[in-house]
């Protein structure tokens, strides 16, 4: 595969003088490492010494600490315990680590994990090119390089999401490479990609080490072939090291010949022990006309794109059929048609002579189906796990726990049944995964990439269990893989590429037709075939991707700031949000909708309010009383009461919210003047605020008939002791509504939307995993976060000019005061708005916690304690408090200020200090929350 | 639909989330310590509202009136200048300014009517309404009686026996710690089943239910039941343990009649919860969605201001809001203690709604499972 490559030159890539004459021969150096992820231990007392400018194989299955040891000396993870040297320093020093970060590239386990989906290619080399402080021209020149000699020059302007699998690994290469690193960390690079682009993707890396041989390389895997190529070994189990040496040493040492025979011989004498070749009896003939699976033409299409171009196959029951292609090639999407989870849009399945029908539960309930991901329910043990997909697919319930004992029995799962499947291997989890799938004995058993990532120990002994559910109680099983050597423990295969099968037959048949040594150069050579002339650009010669870079470079950007590295995530930010337009729209059109809907609704000026009079007096005085009320525009008469049972019904229901009553003989007892009356009058105080504004009216309503009835009753000598008061409403003559209420509502919006809007741009990155980018390159915390919040800023604010022209222009609020004042105050409170979100997103793990947060943390102050309904000054207690340094209360009163009451900057001077601090504050406490590695 | 895979779901969501500590701190903080903070920070309606006094008259009437101001309704009046009182007003110093102008005891004992001038910041919406009308009625009080002490009163011998009913001393906290209760189960309800509901599709596990017998209505019924239930539980601890131990409000009604209407309430806002993430389908877009639907639920909902007082076309539009209907149910029950006889069309109301978003959301539900 690798062609042997040429002996490493000593001390060619140790880089800086000093550090690296110490350790002449050495790029890493562990001792006694060691990693935990809670009680899990993933790292065991490691020591080892990694030899300079060569290339390194790291193997053994997934779950062994593979990928845990990379990140510790990527700089990814905090380290625990031990001593990690990396390129001549201690790891544990920052001071080391922002040195040293750009001499290392770091490519994380995963298709494209450090890849953003929605960036398309070039922009995604762009990007990392910007992290590491390169300029326009050098990023130009490079980018055009390695693109060119990954062959993904031809679509610079796809999205990374819609690459293939090889290509993304491709990408991510040039990400890694563009910064001439002295380390190349690669983490299992190809698993998941189809044997060509493999094949491709290795002859790459032989030619980059060919114009660099100084560079190490680190690479992780857990496909024995391709570490046959490499320099120099070390086979890892459960957390340590089991040897090291180079391929030819291990396959001596054990005398096997070849490396997956090798490993199994390193392994620990009880793990051996279980161990046997698997085999697998042939079938009995003749039994093929009981047809278990059948596709004919099958077609998928998503729009305009066809993921599944006419597949048919038939397969008997009790078959071992083999699905074989790279990811995204339309294996899950046929196995999805054949379990009716998507209906196909064209051609037909059948299960045992009946059509699929995706509304039949009843199909499902024959077929036993195990996803690519083991998405089994973390949350729930073993015993849990087997126990609820039992109820689920109706076993009978008396049955279940004997069953569930016979499924742990098969599988050997009987000592773990109430372990939480987080802290089991992943060849353990798969074995459960299958149990889950058997539960209810099926006839069908559809396997999507059962066993990646599984070791070869327990692959095998997975694949025993296979053929002892096929040959033995006659389950079909339908699987997919990308391993060669399963595929040829298949009955029968296809080859499936880009939605289309190439070929389908028996292994043996296969290699025989094309005439190969392998069956995985039978399947290069179809791919090849399917290709076509494609290929041959992508594995031409490879020019040299980069130019060695010169030695004062690298100090030049060891910078505590760098503008430039800022400015990348701002970028990257930006090109994300205009790739998602929704979001920008969403957040502009929402927000004027709800400045309007909002503005309009609130509305402090209580109306038509109903209420219902008890009068038992009915004289003429007394209805001019009522009239008094019932005129007013406040108040709307309803039906009169007709006693005290009828009131307490009628405002217990909410009828009327206030009641009077008049007393007998209150026309007769005004007129003569002498006895005090007294009426009586009841507001439904349930709600406090509406009740306050009735109480109110009402004693006004009553001063104003007492002075008129006054002078009708006595005549000018009652205008002694006659006054006034006249009440200017100012800043709003006409207590309109809108024209309070918008300059508060915006606000409270510039502080909700862009704060939501920021919120998840580091927790996502956290929960999809491109937050790695972060940890090991040289940005720094406070870059990160500032770069990620300008964007935030520049919409927050486009938002703040919609909203205040829509105030000024469509709902006519007035501007009296001053428009720069207001727009300063404006930048300076999104700002704080934004980096109040990126603190919560600083610290939170989850999306789902982080949305909680957010809206907890800026709806509830906003509304409440920032003056929009109670002036703060009125308010108490905690909520008083929070207040006064919510920067929403200062913008308020810059608002008000500004809009209705004519003020300049000079009077709202004080309102700006709390504005310029709160921004600065939520920022540095946000960096200050932030982890530079994982922990 | 088989009511044992309901069951078996929902049981499994519940131990999800007992697996996020994060959220469970925050839904705890939500549903106590935040509605403790909101209902004590409430002030009574009118609670230390800032008011100054331009005195030109110096007199015995204007004195009096002076010292007839003070806490808890207002803050001791200032004795400004009538140069002072626009500085001051601008800067949002005061809410009322009083301005008792020259010669105000004289004319109104010659009976010339002099007029007070006073003042109101009317951007101050819910103080200037409210202190608008006590400041008269104060001012007219204390004339009054220093007029019936000057000489013999012509008044007409009415007075006006008000009572507040429900809420006696009408604080604000009573209803405020409910109203925040109903924020609460709102937000909480849509993000717990909304959010999960994205986060499930992102991380692929909710593929793996599709391929067993369960049907989406199944699914969708399993999520409203569990992440209902957390909430409805919240909400009773709520009640019980902070709004009448540690607030001490008295609810007069039946606090179970409640719970079965907060159970309405949840059922229609965790079916919209689904129905968001399937409109949204990212998360960034699930949180923007959800801004734009909670603000107006807050604020025009009726809890914060009074529905009357809105624009008919806003109080129709809202009543498509489910949360119009339970503030208004919450509001009868608690306070008014209603019974079912009095609050059934609300209940009716919270059905419909909730049983027309659950029909959206399970079609939307069963494309976004494709």
């Amino acid at each position: 595969m690798t062609p042997p490559a040429p002996p490493g030159k000593e001390d060619a890539a140790a880089g800086t003088e000093e550090a690296g004459k110490k350790t002449a021969d050495a790029v890493v150096r562990l001792e006694k490492v060691g990693l935990s992820y809670g009680a899990t231990r993933a790292v065991r007392e490691v020591t080892l010494t990694v030899p300079t400018g060569r290339m390194i194989g790291l193997i053994g299955p997934d779950g062994v600490g593979k990928s845990s040891l990379l990140s510790l000396v990527s700089g990814a993870h905090a380290v625990q315990q031990g001593r990690v040297e990396v390129l001549g320093g201690d790891m544990t020093d920052s001071g080391h680590r922002r040195r040293t970060c750009p001499r290392i590239a770091y490519m994380p386990q995963g298709l494209g994990k450090n890849l953003y989906p929605t960036l398309s290619v070039y922009e995604n080399v762009d990007f990392f090119g910007r992290l590491f402080g390169q300029d326009k021209a050098e990023r130009e020149r490079r980018i055009g390089e390695l693109l060119r000699g990954t062959g993904l020059d031809p679509f610079p302007d796809r999205p990374a999401g819609k690459l293939s699998g090889g290509m993304k690994q491709k990408l991510g290469l040039c990400c890694a490479l563009i910064h001439d690193p002295d380390l190349l960390i690669l983490d299992e690079p190809t698993t998941g990609v189809d044997p060509l682009s493999r094949r491709q993707f290795w002859q790459l890396i032989a030619d980059i080490r060919r114009d660099r041989p100084g560079m190490s390389v680190i690479v992780a895997t857990a496909y024995m072939e391709e570490a046959q190529g490499f320099d120099w070994l070390v086979a890892m189990d459960d957390g340590a090291i089991l040897a090291t040496g180079t391929p030819d040493e291990l396959l001596q040492r054990t005398g096997t010949n070849n490396l997956d025979a090798a490993f199994v011989a390193l392994l620990p004498e009880e793990k051996r022990r279980d161990y046997k070749k698997v085999d697998i009896p042939a079938r009995q003939p003749g039994r093929d006309s009981d047809i278990a699976i059948e596709a004919e033409h099958l077609t998928m299409r998503f729009g305009s794109f066809t993921a599944v171009d006419d597949v048919s196959f038939r397969i008997p029951r009790g078959e071992i059929f083999g699905f074989l292609g790279s990811n995204g090639c339309g294996k899950t999407t046929t196995m999805k048609m054949l379990t009716g989870l998507l209906p196909a849009s064209e051609g037909t399945a059948r299960l045992f002579g009946h059509e699929v029908d995706p509304k039949d539960i009843e199909v499902r309930r024959r077929v036993g189906y195990m996803s690519q991901a083991f998405s089994l329910y973390s949350e729930l043990t073993v015993r849990q796990n087997l126990d609820l997909h039992a109820r689920l697919f109706r076993l009978d319930p008396e049955k279940i726990p004997a069953r569930i004992e016979e499924m742990a029995t098969h599988f050997g799962l009987t000592d773990i049944m109430e372990t939480l499947p987080d802290a089991l291997p992943l060849g353990v989890r798969q074995r459960l995964s299958l149990a889950v799938a058997m539960i209810h004995a099926p006839d069908i058993l559809i396997l999507d990439e059962p066993t990646s990532g599984v070791d070869p120990v327990a692959r095998d002994a997975f694949w025993q269990i296979l053929s002892d559910l096929s040959r033995k109680d006659n389950v079909t099983i339908f699987v997919s893989t990308h391993f060669m050597n399963e595929a040829e423990l298949c009955d029968r295969i296809s080859l499936m590429h880009a939605g289309k099968v190439l070929v389908s037959d028996t292994p043996a048949a296969i290699v025989e037709k094309r005439g190969a040594k392998t069956l995985e150069d039978a399947f290069i050579a179809y791919l090849e075939d399917a290709i076509g002339a494609k290929t041959a650009a992508a594995t031409g010669p490879v020019p040299a991707p980069a130019l060695p870079a010169p030695a004062g470079h690298v100090a030049a950007r060891d910078r505590s700031f760098d503008l430039r590295r800022l400015l990348a995530y701002s970028r990257r930010e930006a090109l994300e949000l205009a790739r998602d337009p929704i979001r920008a729209t969403l957040a502009i059109l929402g927000s004027v909708i709800l400045m309007f809907v909002i503005g309009y609704g609130i509305n402090m000026d209580v109306q038509n309010l109903s209420f219902a009079v008890l009068d038992r007096d009915d004289t003429t005085i007394s209805r001019d009383y009522i009239q008094q009320i019932a005129g007013s525009r406040y108040f709307t008469e309803k039906a009169p009461i007709t006693d005290y049972a009828d009131l307490d019904r009628r405002m217990g229901s909410g009828e009327i919210t206030l009641a009077i009553e008049i007393p007998p003989g209150f026309g007769r007892d005004v007129e003569r003047g002498h006895t005090t009356v007294q009426i009586g009058a009841w507001i439904d105080g349930s709600m406090p605020n509406r009740a306050e504004t009735v109480r109110g009216y009402v004693q006004g309503m009553h001063q104003t008939w007492l002075t008129q009835k006054a002078r009708e009753l006595y005549g000018n000598a009652a205008t002694i002791g006659d006054f006034q008061i006249a009440i200017r409403y100012r800043y709003n003559p006409g207590v309109e509504s809108l024209i309070a209420i918008a300059p508060a509502v915006m606000p409270l919006l510039l502080m909700m939307i862009p704060a939501m809007l920021a919120v998840l741009s580091v927790v996502r990155e956290k929960e999809l995993g491109s937050i790695i980018n972060f940890y090991v390159t040289p940005v720094t915390r406070f870059e990160f976060l500032l770069g990620k919040q300008l964007p935030y800023v520049v919409l927050a604010f486009l938002n703040f000019i919609m909203l205040t022209a829509f105030a000024v222009f469509a709902f006519k609020v007035p501007f009296t005061g001053s428009l720069p004042t207001l727009s300063l105050a404006a930048l300076l409170y999104v700002f704080s708005a934004t980096a109040l979100g990126l603190l919560i997103s600083s610290f939170m793990n989850s999306q789902i916690a982080a949305i909680f947060g957010t809206a907890l943390i800026t709806l509830i102050p906003a509304v409440q304690y920032s003056g929009m309904i109670d002036p703060v000054s009125s308010l108490q207690g905690a909520g008083a408090f929070i207040g006064h340094i919510y920067p929403t209360t200062y913008f308020i009163t810059i608002a008000r200020g500004t809009f209705s009451k004519g003020l300049g900057f000079a009077e709202l001077r004080d309102s700006f200090l709390p504005l310029l601090l709160a921004g600065p504050i939520f920022l540095g406490l946000g960096a200050a929350l932030l982890r530079k590695q994982a922990s | 639909m088989r009511l044992a895979n309901i069951f078996q779901l929902g049981i499994k969501e519940l131990r999800g989330l007992g697996r996020d500590p994060m959220l469970m701190v925050l839904i705890v903080y939500s549903f106590t310590v935040s509605i403790y903070t909101a209902s004590t920070a409430m002030p009574e309606t009118l609670n230390r509202a800032a008011i100054a006094i331009v005195d030109e008259d110096q007199s015995p009437v204007s004195s009096r009136i002076i010292t007839a101001f003070y806490p808890p309704y207002f803050t001791v009046p200032k004795l400004i200048s009538s140069h002072e009182m626009d500085r001051r007003m601008d800067a949002g110093q005061d809410t009322f300014a009083l301005d008792i102008p020259p010669n105000f005891q004289r004319d109104l004992l010659a009976g010339r009517s002099p007029s007070i001038q006073l003042n109101v910041d009317a951007t101050r919406m819910s103080q200037a309404f409210t202190g608008g009308s006590y400041i008269q009625s104060i001012v007219s009080g204390e004339v009054s009686e220093f007029l019936e002490r000057e000489r013999r009163a012509t008044t007409v011998p009415v007075d006006l026996a008000l009572r507040a009913r429900f809420n006696p001393q009408l604080d604000k906290g009573w209803f405020g710690s409910v109203t925040n209760v109903i924020s609460s189960i709102t937000m909480l309800s849509i993000i717990l089943t909304g959010a999960a509901l994205i986060r499930e599709r992102e991380h692929g596990t909710i593929e793996h239910l599709l391929v067993m017998p369960v049907t989406p209505t199944e699914i969708m019924l399993s999520k409203i039941w569990s992440m209902g239930l957390v909430v409805l539980v919240a909400t009773a601890v709520s009640l019980i343990v902070i709004v009448q131990g540690a607030l001490k409000v008295p609810l007069n009604g039946s606090v179970a009649l409640f719970l079965v209407g907060t159970a309405l309430q949840l059922f229609a806002t965790t079916s919209m919860g689904i129905l968001l993430a399937t409109v949204a389908g990212t998360m960034p877009q699930f949180g923007l969605l959800l801004v734009l639907i909670l603000l107006p639920l807050q604020v025009l909902s009726g809890g914060t201001t009074p529905r009357e007082s809105m624009p008919q076309i806003i109080q129709d539009i809202m009543l498509l809001a489910p949360n119009t209907h339970f503030v208004i149910l919450a509001q009868s029950i608690l306070f008014r203690g209603a019974g079912i006889s009095v609050v059934w069309p609300q209940f009716l109301a919270l059905i419909g709604i909730g049983g027309a978003l659950f029909i959206l959301a399970l079609r939307r539900f069963r494309q976004f499972l494709r």
